[in-house]
């Protein structure tokens, strides 16, 4: 088998473009995801009435379905009831609807780490409500949920992989229409694996540098 | 109200179609689950021991199904290595590899977590009692394992269940594909089919995951205390 780099380097520009759309799509979910996540676990975590009911059934929903049915259910399922969205923007709410759920989770287990003693602590050297969460519950909470946080971005940026079925052109779906166009199927391949690996490591290592500064308490520096 | 479009499931045959795609899934997870875990067993034993280069090449192999999509691993095998070996795989038959090879990588990794959070002096007396490594793996290693196991062994399953929407990406007709086919006959009859459809696939991922991942959760909280 020959490599056909004349291939290599005229579809090079395109993956770029692709793996900039997947970053953005990704980021953006992300960042959706880590917001509602971090509300629901508050939600969850001061167990506010009602809410946290409707909180609970959010996040088993969004657990135990597979993100292409949410998406598919989001894009094709809810235009009719007269809710269209472009592509783009079902992408970030399908990826923030998955993501929001796992943050949550990965945020209360750190809130539920804070043991009862140190806020009691807290509370008896004289802290107010707000320097208590400040500086006794979130950088405890945060150094306990920064491994599961840091793993639920890059499984977020994994699952974009599968935006391609509502037509979305991300690095994966570029490849298969590739694939279909000029059947070089072993380059098409080799810079899908390139490009996931550009993206991945670093924000995996990206990722491993934050834990370490966050988690200052148990590595000690 | 405007007509939602959950009526088209119980047109015709539908509902039995839908129910046979649901069985392509189930059966693709299934087997898959059960070989993945053989390998994962033996992959798991392998990473006990103390050869780096052993190490090595299952570290590697889990960063590889970590790093790269599962999508990604489908369409290595779907468009890759059959061109490259001149050979013709249909979608299950790859699902089946791909999602076999992905829950072994995870499997050894559990198998791994649970040998390895066994205290040290289970292994020392079990040494100290004159047992060989196959005694001491059989009689008093595994069974003790095997519960430290179990929760994320489920929890796996739930993983892989999910995961194998994917496969109608890659040709197969399994539940999605077949509410698209109905979404697509119904179009004129029930031009909101594909909201009921979607809906329904939706809730029929959630009714298969979600005792899974109930009954995880409350064995990891039963045996954690």
């Amino acid at each position: 088998m020959s490599i056909d780099w004349n291939f290599i380097v005229t579809s090079l520009p395109l993956y770029e473009k692709a793996a900039w759309l997947t970053l953005k799509l990704a980021f953006a979910g992300i960042l959706l995801s880590l917001v509602i996540g971090l509300l629901c676990s508050i939600i969850l975590y001061f167990k506010v009435k009602v809410i946290d009911i409707v909180v609970q059934a959010y996040i088993e929903l969004s657990r135990n379905t597979p993100l292409l049915v949410q998406i598919f259910f989001l894009y094709f399922g809810l235009p009719k009831l007269g809710l269209k969205m472009s592509e783009g923007t079902c992408a970030i709410i399908g990826l923030a609807f998955l993501g929001g759920s796992y943050m949550a989770e990965a945020f209360r287990s750190g809130l539920e780490a804070v043991g009862k003693s140190q806020i009691e602590s807290g509370i008896s050297i004289g802290l107010s409500r707000i320097q208590l969460v400040r500086y006794v519950i979130i950088p405890q909470a945060f150094s306990v949920s920064m491994p599961s946080l840091s793993a639920n971005c890059i499984f977020l940026l994994k699952e974009t992989s599968i935006l391609g079925a509502i037509s979305i052109i991300d690095v994966t779906n570029l490849t298969k229409d590739l694939i279909g166009m000029y059947y070089r199927t072993f380059e098409s391949l080799a810079m899908l694996v390139v490009v996931y690996l550009i993206m991945i490591l670093p924000l995996s290592f990206i990722l491993s540098w934050l834990e370490r500064k966050v988690r200052y308490a148990e590595f000690g520096n | 109200m405007q007509n939602l479009g959950i009526d088209v499931i119980f047109q015709g045959k539908n509902f039995q179609r839908l129910f046979e795609g649901l069985l392509v899934t189930a059966e693709i997870a299934f087997i898959s689950i059960i070989i993945g875990s053989i390998l994962g067993i033996i992959i798991g034993l392998s990473r006990t021991t103390k050869s780096k280069a052993i190490l090595f090449i299952n570290r590697i192999y889990l960063e590889a199904f970590r790093i790269i999509p599962t999508l990604v691993w489908l369409f290595i095998f779907y468009f890759g290595v059959t061109t490259a070996l001149n050979i013709n795989l249909s979608g299950e038959i790859v699902s089946i590899i791909v999602f076999s090879l992905w829950g072994a990588a995870e499997m050894g990794d559990i198998v791994r977590g649970a040998l390895q959070s066994l205290p040290k002096h289970q292994i020392e007396s079990g040494k100290a009692l004159g047992l060989n490594y196959f005694q001491l793996y059989w009689y008093v290693l595994i069974p003790q394992a095997i519960r430290r196991m179990i929760p994320g062994t489920i929890n796996l399953a739930t993983r892989m269940i999910k995961t194998t929407s994917l496969v109608v990406l890659i040709g197969v007709i399994d539940v999605v594909k077949i509410g698209q086919q109905i979404i697509e006959t119904s179009r004129f009859e029930f031009p909101t089919a594909s909201f009921g459809v979607y809906g329904f696939i939706f809730f029929l991922y959630f009714i298969i995951c979600y005792p899974l991942s109930q009954i995880s959760k409350n064995l990891e909280n039963k045996w954690n205390k």
